[in-house]
Order: structure tokens, then C-alpha cells, then sequence
């Protein structure tokens, strides 16, 4: 029969082996020894059965505590010894993390310059509430001149060096367009104002030196209604010039210049430094013709059968390559057209940088 | 246009600072491209006077010279014949550049003797050719003082671009005009006096025109001059041609060329001995040519109007004169021709022949109609001034043509189309300032004639921009354009955001974007379905940028050649843009098409430790093509893939994606290796071309919600199957069939292996699917799973003649 005290010995002897057991077989083995259906704790319970009333009172909270006891013990080693046993397994599982690996294609896909500031043209000027128009690039002499009071004789027509294509079978001219304000004219057959649309595309001249490509991208602003006048123009030109260059403190100035389907005529300059061959918008007392506009001239009215006295407007046209140039400081405009891949790499955008007003132009 | 400021001043009386007239120049549009002072290059260079030259102890051609340069005494060695004791020359101190030769000036020694600094020659000085002898000032001219402006070079030569409108402007007279109405000096008198003629011109003037061809001349004024000694022309009108890049000839011809530059007045002066009777202007007619003074022969016809006498053409009318009739330095008699050319005909003749004279530039934009017999009376008193002479009197065939129309001015229409406030009076004032008519009194309503200077003038609208800009187009109000919706609305179109979709889902495939030249050479379009006549252009750059494109591969291949050829191995290319079919707007087609090259796949290029990407092959191309598909909406289960692509891929290695039985989405696969070869690349290459406009619109709805999901609560069960097939039996064939067998329970059938080799049989093929089962109501029991997958079996069996490997 056994009392306390042998019970109070047998629990520091068996928790004794317990706090010591090297691995989880002996462990186990020392459970089965102690709480197994033949285990030694679980012999004393059993012979609770023939205990006296006092005695089991006494030995039963005794005995149980005695269980729970080493059960805790027991637990608790296993639970050391399999995060030891797991620590030595993490110990030899190393993998070489400097190897290097493939960042995928959202490293190496490139978005050309000319199709990223497209876009952030399209973002700008939506915001102003113009639409994108587009227009073939195989014109007729009447869209691409004769409508926009370019006649055959003006000079104008022999200072755009005109790209022609065989003459249809009717005997009308083709060209390729030198500019995209035949989409002004197409715009304006299509629809009655108002209207405010921008046309960027390809435009072609037969000229090819360091600064000029014989193709080349535009873009196109019309806005005709009852009241627009030079005024919105300056306007509308500043916001666009402040919003794509990202700079508040842009200088401009208008000068009177002549286009023929323009009547007033201005160029517009941008104040910039030249800091070597670099170009700083926004600095400096140099002026940088960026773009030609006026006030479409009545005579372009008349022909897509507006009347000049009710109706009014501005057009402008921008050099989009010579845009980007600017914003992005490529050097050279033929390197646009060359398909390098480490110009792109260079100057290139990611598939995920696209442009909006309100998660910022440029990335 | 070029000019000088004194030649300026002799019409603008001013004391505006130059960079105040340069600024304003500008800012009325008459834009400034350069100034430019010689008198800077000449700065260093002043006048001295040479106290001593001694003959040089060691060299028999050289002198000692001691040089009083005003500031100090210093000794020169000089080679020059003429050097010698008491002459006033021109001295370059050392540390100076000399502009003729690039020599830097250093203190030196020449033959054991010092010198310093140097005195120099015309062509050291960049000023002629002249080298016999250092240059000798008058015994007056100030030591020390600047040589340039001691010698009237000290002139600032303004060079402004002028606008096709502004023929007013091709002369300095014209270009104080404006200065003086945006007032910056007073114009000066441009009336010019009459010479009386002294006796009857013998030559008569004669206009042989018809109805059709009576423009080509409207007017021909003539004179001659008798008694007149030609040679060369005085220092200051050498001086002005010189200062604006002219060469001087002979006193007749510059007289011609300044009154040109001076008024905008092309003339034409004749040896009136070589004449033959009377002079005149007249169509040409076939088999008359003559040599113009550019040495060139040119044969006219009908369609030119030339200016003859009864022997011959004399010259091109308003383009160029002839040498026969052209004034020699012996030239004792000259007539004058002063008269007016058509705009357009010039043009057209100019262009024909290629001629470019200052004459052509500025008949061709219209000179001053009105200034025919002053511009004759002009030239008439520079020849009596510079070369003598007694004049006949003046003989005038024509009338100035007047096509001014009287414009109905309202006032208002200057804040209608500029946004500005000008005051009536201030408007008037400019106007009549620039030579206008401006007739009532009102301040709402007045006519208004242009001056015969300026034939851009037609409208209202003309008139708005005479007046702003010489009122300054800093006076623009800046207003915001009327917003028209507080929140921005969208404003792409479908085509837009299609093709900005296939562009970003391109370069998320790891693909790099390029634009390509539209026009390709003829050869390469051919290989691509173009190469038509109707497509050729009639005036290329070269012969490799001929052809439109019928399609983007072609420039996209010439692209990756050049990549290959600097190094680049694995890449992948892609361009969106245009192509063509025709020459009808309709015919400009979008296109996204794309090019992989080495081991560029989707997911990374090249070798890895870890996943290296192997050689790029069709199915890349078809899994860039119907990704981008999918991306714009289409539903790529209802995509028929035909081998049908364009005949320049590989026959047997490509495909079309067919959306029903006509409309084409896609083409991808190999390019074709003879089309790649005739284009100059070595190794194959992948492709696909995405035909944007193709693609389906999505049909619009009428609410932005979706349909309900239908979201499993039941585990899918896969079973893998095997089948046995004649390997010529499309793939997409079984999977449809396994797809039939339970349309309701089967929600995908994926190819997950294929096998020839051992244990397949020669011409044989085995396809391994796994076929995905999504149970709606119950849970599946074997036997249920079992039953499908003989059906499938069943099916693929019926269908295609696979059966289950055993």
C-alpha cells in the first residue's frame, strides 16, 4: 500500500526521467511506463477501487493531481523536444537566397515614349473636356490642303515637303498627311459644334536630316463654339503646358506667326534654359518655339459649311516626339524610329506606369 | 530675310537700343533668328601707327617695326612689302585670334628679333582675299581707335524669318513700316522722285497676252539709260550686299539686287546694245530656250512666261534674266525692267525649273503692285548717282492689277476673336499706321482697304490680326476654357482603348514597344501581301521607305535583325499602330503584332539555374495572341484556331484565330524561312499579328452589374485520362469531345501531357487530359465519376478514333 510520501517520491523520480528524456521514443516509452494502461500512475488509480472511504478521499484528489501532473510534464517535453528536433531540421534546410532570380516580364516589357505621352495627352486634355479623334494617314489634297486654304499655288504647300502617292482614279492627289489638321476638317464634316477634340497620329514630311524624321507624330487641338476666343486659347495652352511639364512656374509667350487655316496666327514659346544640351523647362530666359496655333480662319469655316459669323474657335498643333524630348531629355529624335532596345530600356516606360491626372503624369 | 541696323535706320528713325528692335521685330512676327555683329570678331583690332620700320638684321623680307598702338609702344616683325615708317595700319595685339587664318597671337621671337603682336591684311582680317600688303588707314584715322567701326563694319546684320504672308516685309523699307506702327521710330519718306526723262525711249514695251494668260504680266514699266560707265559699285552698297551674304558684280547689278533687298523690288537691267527693236513679256513657245544666268539652258513653252525682244528670249519673267542680254562692266546703255509677274505662274515656273532667285521669292508671294514706276525711278537715280548716265523717258505696257477688296470692318470683332479690349481709336491708329484705309468715322462700323503691299489682306479676320499683334500678343487675357461637366467624362473610343489595352497587356508579357517607319522597302512589302502601285510612294526618301506597309511585321523583323546585329539574343518586340490595304481611309487597318526572338518567353528570357526558357516556338506567339484576345473581351472558348495563316509563316507551324467563318482575329506562329531569309535574318523567328479592328465591340449594356457568381460549395474531383491517337489528330479536336461528354459536370478539359516514343506506336500520338468534374448537388461517388469518364472516353472515341491507353 502505498502513502504520500512513496506517491510524492514516485512523481519526482518519474518527472525527474521525464525533464531528462533525450528524444521523443524515450518519451513515449516513459509515458507508457507511467500512464499506459499498465503504467505505474495508472496501477495506483486502479487500486483505488479497494480503498476505504477516508483513504480514497484522501488518495483519490492525490493520485489524479499525480496524473495531470506528469501528463503536463510529459507534454510539455514533447513539445521541447519536437521544436528541438524541428530546429536541427530548419538547421540544415538552407536555400543559397543570393542566387538571383527572373524578375518576369514586368521588368523587362518597355511602352514606347511616344505612346506614353499620347496617353498623358489624352489624360490632359479629357480633363478639359476634348475628345480623341483620328484620321487616315493616306489623305486627299482636299483634306490636307485645299479644305484648310492651302491652294495648290501657296507657298506653304512647296515648305511642306509633301510625301505623294499615285493620284486615285478619279484624279484626286493623295498624299501622306503633313499635319494632322486634316482631322480638324473630317471633325468638322462629321459633326456640328461645338466641339473639342484632339487628333495625335503619324505625320510624314520628305525631310530627313539630325533633327527631322520623314515621319513624326502630331497632335491636333480644335475647339469650335459660339464664344472661344484667343484668350481660351492662351488658357487652354497654359493649363496643358503646366499639367504635361509638371512645372507651375512655366513662362510662355505668344508670337504673331501665319499659318493658312489660321487668322490671328501665333507660335508659342516656353521659357527654358540650356544647361549644355540639356533643356530646363521652367528656368532661364531662353524661349523654345513648342508649338504653332490661331484662330481657325474663316475661309476653313466656309469650307466644311460652318457660317464664320456664328461659329468660332482655336486650333493648335503640337510636335508630340519633340514634347517628349522635352519632358524626357532624349537627345536625338531618329533614335525614336530606330527600335534600339537599349534606347527603349532607357527611355521606355512599364506596362504598369500609366498616366492619369490623378495618380501623377509621369512615373 | 537679312539686313543691317544702319540700313535699317536709313528708313526707321529711332534711338531704340538694337535688342529693344530685335525683341520687338519678334513679338510682331516678324520672328528674329540671329543677330550678329562683325565688328565683335574684329574687337581685338585697332588702329596704329607705325612710328619705325627697320629692315630686319637676319632676314632680308622682314622689318622691325616699333608700333604706337595708343595704350603702349611695341616692336613687330612684319613680312609685309609695304611696311614702312609713319603709315597708319591695323594692329592685333597678342593674345588675339586672327579671324582669316585661326592663328592664336603669342609674344614670339622671328629670327632672334621679339615681336609682339601683329599687323595685319585684309585676309587676316577675314574682310577679302587681299595679302599683297598689311592694310593702309588714312594719315587721319585716330591711334587706338576700334577698326571696325573706323571702317563701317561696326553694323549689326539682323537676319529674320518671314512668313509666307508677309511679302511687305522682303524688303528693309517694309520691315521699318512695321517697327514704326508698333512705335519704335518714325518711318522714313518712301516716296522717290521722279528722273524726267531726257528723250523718247526707243524701245517700245509690248504685253502678247490672251484672256487666259493676261495675268502673267499685268504690267511692264522700261527705261533706258544712256551714257552710263559701269564697274564696280561704291564701298557702302558693297558693304550692305556684302553684310547680308551677297556678292558684289558690277554697279548695275547691285543697284538691281539692293533695290530688291531695299523695297522688295526685284529688277532686271539689260544691255540695251544686245537688245533687238522692242522688248516685252509673252507666253514661250516650244523650241525657244536660252541661257540664263545661272549658266544653265532652259526650253520653255506655252505654259511659261518669258520676257523677249524680237530676236530671242531674253529671260525667265519675274524668275531669272539670260547672260546674253546680261550687263558687262562695258555696258555704255542699259534698259531698266521694272514690271509685275503673276504669283502662281511664277511659282509653277520656279518649280519647274528648279530655279531659286530672289526675284521668284518675292514675285511668287506678291510684290507691291503699286510700286512699278517708283521702284523704275529708283533704280533710275542709284545708276544716274553711281554710274551717270541721261535717262529716256518711261514707257509702261499694262495696268496694276487693284484686286484689294473693301473690307466691312466692325470693331468689335477684335474682342470677338482675341478676348481683348482695344479701343476703337487705338485700332484705327494701327491700322492706319501700317498703311491701311480706314474709312467713317464710327467706332462700331468702318471699311477698310489694305495697301498695296498687302496682297494676304482678304477679311475681317486679316484685319484682327494686323491689330493684335501689333497691340502684342502679351495683351491676351489667360481664361480657362468653360468646363463642361464637373467630373471629367470619358472620352476614349473602343479602337482607342483597345489598342492602349494591347499595348500595356503587350509589355506586361515582357515585350518591349517599338515604332516602326510606315513605309518599308517595295521588296519586303511584297513578301507581306503589299507592294501595290497604288501604295507606292512617288517621291520617297530612299528606296528602302517606299512601299506603305501592308502590315507591322516586316519593320518589326528589320528591327530585331538590327537588335540581333548589336548583340541582343532573346527579346521580344511588339509595335501597335496602322497598316495598309489600299489607299481609302478604310483601308488603314490597326494592328498589334509582335516578334519573339532566342529564348524570350512570357515569363523571362534566356538561361536560368532555375527555369531556363528554352527556344521561343509558335505556341508563344499563340499564347501572346489570344491572351491580348481575352484581355479585349473576346471569349477565346468560342476562338476557332484554322491553319490559316498568311503565307508568310511557316506552313505547317501557325495558325489563325477565326472568330465564325469570315472574321479573322489573329495570325501567329514561325515566320516563313525563305521571307525571313529574302529579309536578311539568320535564325527563326515567332510572330503574331493581332487584327485590333476585328475584334467584336462588346455589346453596350444597360447596367454596369454583373451576373451572379456562380460560386461552388462542393470540392471539384479530376481524373486523368490517356488516349491513343493518329498523330495527325488535332488536340483541340479531342478536348472539345471530352469537353460534350457532360457539359453540365465537366467545367475543363486540360491537355497536361503528350508523349510519342516508346510504347506509342509509330504515327501515333499519346494526348493525357485531366478532366475536372464540378458537382452542383451531391457529393460524387466513384460509380458517379466513373460514369462520366466512360462517356468521355465514349466520346473522344466516336469523335476522333483515340482510344484509352491501356
Amino acid at each position: 500500500m502505498s502513502d504520500l510520501n512513496s506517491i510524492d517520491a514516485l512523481e519526482a523520480e518519474i518527472a525527474a526521467a521525464v525533464s531528462v528524456a533525450p528524444d521523443l521514443a524515450a518519451l513515449e516509452e516513459l509515458r507508457v511506463s507511467a500512464l499506459g494502461k499498465k503504467g505505474r500512475v495508472s496501477l495506483l488509480m486502479r487500486g483505488l477501487g479497494q480503498m476505504s472511504a477516508t483513504e480514497r478521499q484522501q488518495m483519490g484528489p492525490r493520485l489524479n493531481g499525480l496524473k495531470s501532473s506528469l501528463s503536463d510534464a510529459i507534454a510539455s517535453r514533447k513539445q521541447a523536444l519536437e521544436y528541438a528536433e524541428l530546429e536541427q531540421r530548419l538547421a540544415n534546410e538552407t536555400l543559397d537566397m543570393t542566387r538571383p532570380v527572373r524578375l518576369g516580364p514586368l521588368d523587362t516589357g518597355r511602352v514606347h515614349p511616344v505612346s506614353q505621352v499620347m496617353e498623358e495627352l489624352a489624360a490632359i486634355f479629357a480633363d478639359m473636356g476634348f475628345s480623341v479623334a483620328e484620321g487616315p494617314d493616306i489623305e486627299d489634297d482636299h483634306h490636307n490642303f485645299e479644305a484648310l486654304n492651302i491652294p495648290a499655288s501657296h507657298p506653304a504647300r512647296q515648305m511642306m515637303d509633301t510625301f505623294y502617292l499615285p493620284p486615285r482614279d478619279d484624279g484626286t492627289t493623295m498624299v501622306l498627311r503633313t499635319h494632322t489638321s486634316p482631322v480638324q476638317i473630317r471633325t468638322m464634316l462629321a459633326q456640328k459644334p461645338p466641339i473639342r477634340i484632339i487628333a495625335p497620329g503619324r505625320t510624314y514630311r520628305s525631310d530627313s536630316d539630325q533633327t527631322h524624321t520623314p515621319m513624326f507624330h502630331q497632335v491636333e487641338g480644335l475647339v469650335i463654339d459660339t464664344e472661344t476666343h484667343m484668350g481660351h486659347l492662351k488658357g487652354c495652352l497654359e493649363e496643358f503646358c503646366k499639367a504635361f511639364f509638371e512645372i507651375d512656374a512655366i513662362k510662355m509667350r505668344f508670337r504673331p506667326s501665319h499659318f493658312p487655316f489660321t487668322e490671328p496666327s501665333a507660335e508659342v514659346d516656353i521659357g527654358c534654359a540650356r544647361v549644355g544640351n540639356e533643356m530646363r523647362i521652367g528656368e532661364g530666359d531662353d524661349w523654345l518655339e513648342i508649338l504653332g496655333c490661331g484662330m481657325v480662319h474663316p475661309q476653313v469655316l466656309r469650307n466644311v459649311g460652318y457660317d464664320p459669323d456664328e461659329v468660332q474657335g482655336f486650333a493648335f498643333g503640337i510636335g508630340i516626339d519633340r514634347l517628349a524630348m522635352l519632358k524626357y531629355g532624349m537627345p536625338d529624335l531618329r533614335a525614336f524610329f530606330d527600335g534600339d532596345l537599349r534606347w527603349m530600356k532607357h527611355y521606355g516606360f512599364r506596362c504598369l506606369d500609366v498616366p492619369t491626372l490623378a495618380g501623377g503624369l509621369s512615373p | 530675310m537679312k539686313f543691317t541696323l544702319s540700313w535699317l535706320k536709313d528708313h526707321l528713325e529711332t534711338d531704340k537700343p538694337l535688342d529693344a528692335l530685335t525683341e520687338k521685330l519678334t513679338m510682331i512676327g516678324l520672328e528674329v533668328e540671329d543677330v550678329s555683329n562683325p565688328a565683335e570678331a574684329l574687337a581685338p583690332f585697332h588702329v596704329a601707327h607705325v612710328i619705325s620700320a627697320e629692315q630686319h638684321p637676319n632676314a632680308d623680307r622682314l622689318r622691325v617695326c616699333i608700333v604706337d598702338t595708343g595704350t603702349e609702344k611695341v616692336q613687330v616683325v612684319c613680312g609685309a612689302p609695304n611696311a614702312k615708317t609713319g603709315m597708319k595700319g591695323v594692329f592685333a595685339p597678342s593674345g588675339t585670334t586672327i579671324p582669316g587664318t585661326g592663328m592664336h597671337l603669342k609674344p614670339t621671337s622671328i629670327r632672334g628679333v621679339e615681336s609682339n603682336g601683329m599687323l595685319c591684311s585684309e585676309r587676316e582680317m577675314g574682310l577679302s582675299d587681299e595679302h599683297d600688303g598689311i592694310i593702309e588707314l588714312p594719315e587721319d584715322a585716330p591711334i587706338g581707335a576700334p577698326f571696325a567701326s573706323l571702317a563701317g563694319l561696326d553694323d549689326p546684320v539682323i537676319d529674320i524669318a518671314i512668313t509666307p504672308n508677309r511679302s511687305d516685309c522682303l524688303g528693309v523699307y517694309g520691315i521699318a513700316r512695321d517697327l514704326a506702327a508698333a512705335d519704335m521710330g518714325t518711318l522714313g519718306e518712301g516716296e522717290v522722285e521722279t528722273v524726267p526723262g531726257q528723250f523718247d525711249c526707243p524701245i517700245d514695251i509690248k504685253l502678247d497676252f490672251n484672256d487666259v494668260t493676261g495675268e502673267a504680266c499685268p504690267i511692264f514699266a522700261g527705261r533706258l539709260v544712256r551714257g552710263i560707265q559701269n564697274g564696280p559699285s561704291p564701298e557702302w552698297l558693297q558693304r550692305r550686299l556684302k553684310a547680308i551674304g551677297l556678292r558684289p558684280i558690277n554697279a548695275l547689278v547691285d543697284i538691281t539686287n539692293y533695290v530688291t533687298y531695299d523695297r522688295g523690288r526685284p529688277l532686271h537691267v539689260y544691255d540695251a546694245g544686245k537688245l533687238s527693236g522692242d522688248i516685252g513679256a509673252r507666253m514661250g513657245r516650244t523650241g525657244e530656250s536660252f541661257e540664263a544666268l545661272d549658266g544653265k539652258t532652259y526650253e520653255v513653252d506655252e505654259t511659261v512666261c518669258v520676257i523677249a525682244d524680237e530676236a530671242r528670249v531674253l529671260g525667265l519673267g519675274g524668275i531669272m534674266g539670260g547672260t546674253y542680254s546680261g550687263s558687262q562692266n562695258q555696258t555704255s546703255e542699259v534698259f531698266i525692267e521694272c514690271a509685275v509677274f503673276d504669283p502662281i505662274r511664277t511659282a509653277a515656273t520656279g518649280r519647274r525649273f528648279g530655279i531659286d532667285s530672289d526675284a521668284r521669292y518675292r514675285f511668287e508671294r506678291g510684290v507691291d503692285t503699286a510700286f512699278v514706276e517708283p521702284g523704275l525711278e529708283l533704280a533710275t537715280h542709284l545708276i544716274m548717282e553711281i554710274c551717270g548716265g541721261e535717262p529716256s523717258h518711261v514707257v509702261v505696257a499694262g495696268r496694276a492689277p487693284d484686286t484689294r477688296p473693301a473690307i466691312d470692318f466692325e470693331m468689335k470683332q477684335v474682342k470677338r476673336l482675341t478676348g481683348i479690349d482695344i479701343p476703337a481709336p487705338e485700332i484705327r491708329y494701327i491700322l492706319k499706321a501700317l498703311g491701311f484705309w480706314v474709312a467713317g468715322l464710327g467706332d462700331a462700323r468702318v471699311k477698310v482697304a489694305a495697301p498695296t503691299w498687302r496682297p494676304d489682306i482678304h477679311g475681317p479676320a486679316d484685319l484682327v490680326e494686323e491689330v493684335l499683334r501689333i497691340a502684342g500678343m502679351d495683351r491676351l487675357p489667360v481664361q480657362s476654357l468653360p468646363r463642361l461637366s464637373t467630373i471629367t467624362r470619358s472620352v476614349a473610343t473602343f479602337s482607342q482603348t483597345r489598342s492602349r489595352k494591347a499595348r500595356r497587356g503587350l509589355a506586361g508579357r515582357g515585350m518591349v514597344e517599338l515604332v516602326t517607319w510606315s513605309f518599308i522597302n517595295r521588296t519586303q512589302a511584297k513578301h507581306f501581301g503589299g507592294g501595290q502601285d497604288a501604295l507606292e510612294l512617288l517621291n520617297p526618301i530612299s528606296s528602302e521607305m517606299s512601299s506603305m506597309r501592308p502590315g507591322l511585321l516586316p519593320g518589326l523583323i528589320a528591327a530585331a535583325i538590327r537588335n540581333t546585329d548589336r548583340g541582343f539574343a532573346d527579346f521580344g518586340i511588339f509595335e501597335v499602330g496602322q497598316a495598309y490595304r489600299g489607299i481609302a481611309p478604310e483601308d488603314q487597318y490597326a494592328s498589334a503584332a509582335g516578334i519573339r526572338c532566342g529564348q524570350a518567353k512570357a515569363f523571362g528570357s534566356g538561361r536560368d539555374w532555375r527555369e531556363p526558357a528554352g527556344a521561343v516556338d509558335a505556341y508563344d506567339t499563340k499564347a501572346d495572341a489570344m491572351a491580348i484576345l481575352a484581355s479585349l473581351g473576346v471569349n477565346t472558348d468560342k476562338v476557332q484556331i484554322v491553319a490559316e495563316a498568311p503565307e508568310w509563316y511557316h506552313p505547317g507551324r501557325s495558325a489563325a484565330a477565326r472568330m465564325g467563318p469570315k472574321n479573322v482575329l489573329a495570325a501567329f506562329g514561325e515566320l516563313h524561312p525563305r521571307v525571313l531569309r529574302s529579309l536578311g535574318a539568320d535564325g527563326p523567328m515567332v510572330a503574331f499579328e493581332i487584327f485590333l479592328d476585328a475584334i467584336p465591340r462588346p455589346r453596350s449594356k444597360s447596367s454596369r452589374s454583373r451576373t451572379a457568381l456562380d460560386a461552388w460549395t462542393l470540392q471539384p474531383v479530376s481524373r486523368d485520362l490517356a488516349f491513343l491517337a493518329d498523330d495527325t489528330l488535332p488536340a483541340g479536336d479531342l478536348i472539345r469531345a471530352a469537353k460534350g461528354a457532360d457539359t453540365a459536370l465537366i467545367v475543363s478539359v486540360n491537355l497536361f501531357d503528350v508523349y510519342q516514343g516508346t510504347g506509342v506506336g509509330d504515327g501515333q500520338i499519346s494526348l493525357a487530359i485531366e478532366v475536372t468534374l464540378m458537382p452542383r448537388e451531391k457529393t460524387l461517388t466513384d460509380d458517379d465519376i466513373d460514369a462520366v469518364m466512360n462517356t468521355v472516353v465514349a466520346k473522344v472515341e466516336k469523335a476522333t478514333g483515340a482510344v484509352l491507353r491501356g
